[in-house]
């Protein structure tokens, strides 16, 4: 295994405080990992940062020895939490956009995803449901074969059946090499097909274990251990 | 999902259990193929690499062996599958004797109730035997 990201010293502050301090991450090639922590812990920053939508006030993130630029951007593979797209457009349309943007975007594979989940491409993104419309965006970022994938809170807002198809997705659809960062609060649904967890507090890094050990050790799953680590 | 697992112990554990008790139970016969990794973690609805360990140990215990290039087969040695049976069995009624036991019953009087449910059970066909 591999080096795949590596966080130094990483640190963004908000007009408010900070969001992520002194942050030391190294994640490895090969594994699907959750990223957890209370609302406001710096899940969102962290994955900002590494797709270089933020800019560190100090330290700094590699992705493959590189920091965030043209070179990152053509390797990961990025679900922010808010859509970019335009409702105006047509699946169709997209595709064609994502099939010119990134030299890795898989259209077959897209294709037969939509397929799947019975979403017309010839339909526009402002008729769909918000859940919907979710599905299509997590359907063009694993249609990319990228090394690195961030998808922050995927599952949110889909019925619980499109969910478990769409972890079936992602595990269908990675190649053995790559890595998924999940951040959600989901963890019961997705924390069997985990390797690790990174758990974040307060912008710092509270725990980042392999599940199988947590299980292992303390003999609870990782949804109950969030839940008693984090008793409000 | 397709396969109940309990989140609070260790998945390849229970994977491990699930494929013993599949051999035995003769879902899988002697020198079946086993579907490949990724195929199993899907089905599971479980990381990957969390099947291979458990496929692994597997492999270690003797009740699978892989083929370079072809993949992962059941074992053909059938007094291999009866051990794992015989313990599996075993694991079954020492569970059973201790929860007796914690509800206050002699090794009489659980083998006596039991002598009395299995028949009354097979009279009333409510277990398959």
């Amino acid at each position: 295994m591999s080096t795949l990201l590596e966080c130094k010293n990483l640190s963004k502050r908000y007009e408010k405080g900070m969001a992520l301090s002194d942050l030391n991450l190294k994640l490895e090639s090969g594994r699907i990992i959750g990223l957890l922590g209370p609302n406001g812990s710096g899940k969102t920053t962290l994955l900002k940062l590494i797709n270089g939508l933020l800019v560190p006030t100090s330290g700094e993130v590699r992705i493959l020895g590189n920091t965030p630029g043209v070179e990152t951007k053509s390797v990961i593979s990025y679900l922010p939490d808010q859509t970019y797209l335009s409702a105006n457009q047509k699946v169709t349309q997209i595709i064609d956009t994502f099939a010119d943007f990134y030299a890795d975007f898989d259209r077959s594979r897209a294709y037969h995803m939509l397929q799947k989940l019975n979403i017309q491409p010839s339909e526009r993104l402002k008729t769909m449901s918000k859940g919907t419309q979710e599905k299509v965006q997590l359907i063009l970022v694993m249609s990319r074969r990228a090394k690195l994938y961030c998808l922050d809170e995927p599952i949110a807002g889909v019925d619980p059946a499109a969910r478990d198809y769409i972890l079936t997705t992602i595990l269908n659809n990675y190649a053995e090499d790559a890595t998924i960062l999940i951040s959600t609060h989901l963890i019961q649904d997705i924390e069997n097909i985990l390797d690790e967890v990174v758990v974040l507090q307060n912008g710092k890094l509270k725990l980042q274990a392999s599940v199988e050990d947590i299980r292992m050790e303390r003999g609870v799953s990782i949804d109950t251990m969030f839940r008693e680590v984090f008793k409000c | 999902m397709a396969w109940n697992l309990d989140s609070q112990r260790p998945i390849y554990a229970q994977i491990i259990e699930r494929v013993q008790y599949d051999i035995v139970s003769g879902h899988y016969n002697p020198g079946d193929k086993l579907p490949s990794v990724r195929e199993l973690a899907c089905e599971a609805s479980v990381n990957p690499n969390t099947m291979q360990k458990a496929l692994s140990e597997l492999e270690q215990s003797g009740l699978v062996y892989s083929q370079r290039t072809t993949g992962r087969f059941i074992t053909k040695d059938t007094s291999c599958i009866r051990k794992i049976r015989e313990e599996l069995a075993k694991q079954q009624v020492l569970e059973m004797i201790r929860r007796m036991k914690q509800l206050g019953f002699t090794k009489e009087e659980t083998l006596t109730l039991m002598d009395k449910i299995y028949e009354e059970a097979t009279y009333e066909h409510t277990i398959g035997v």
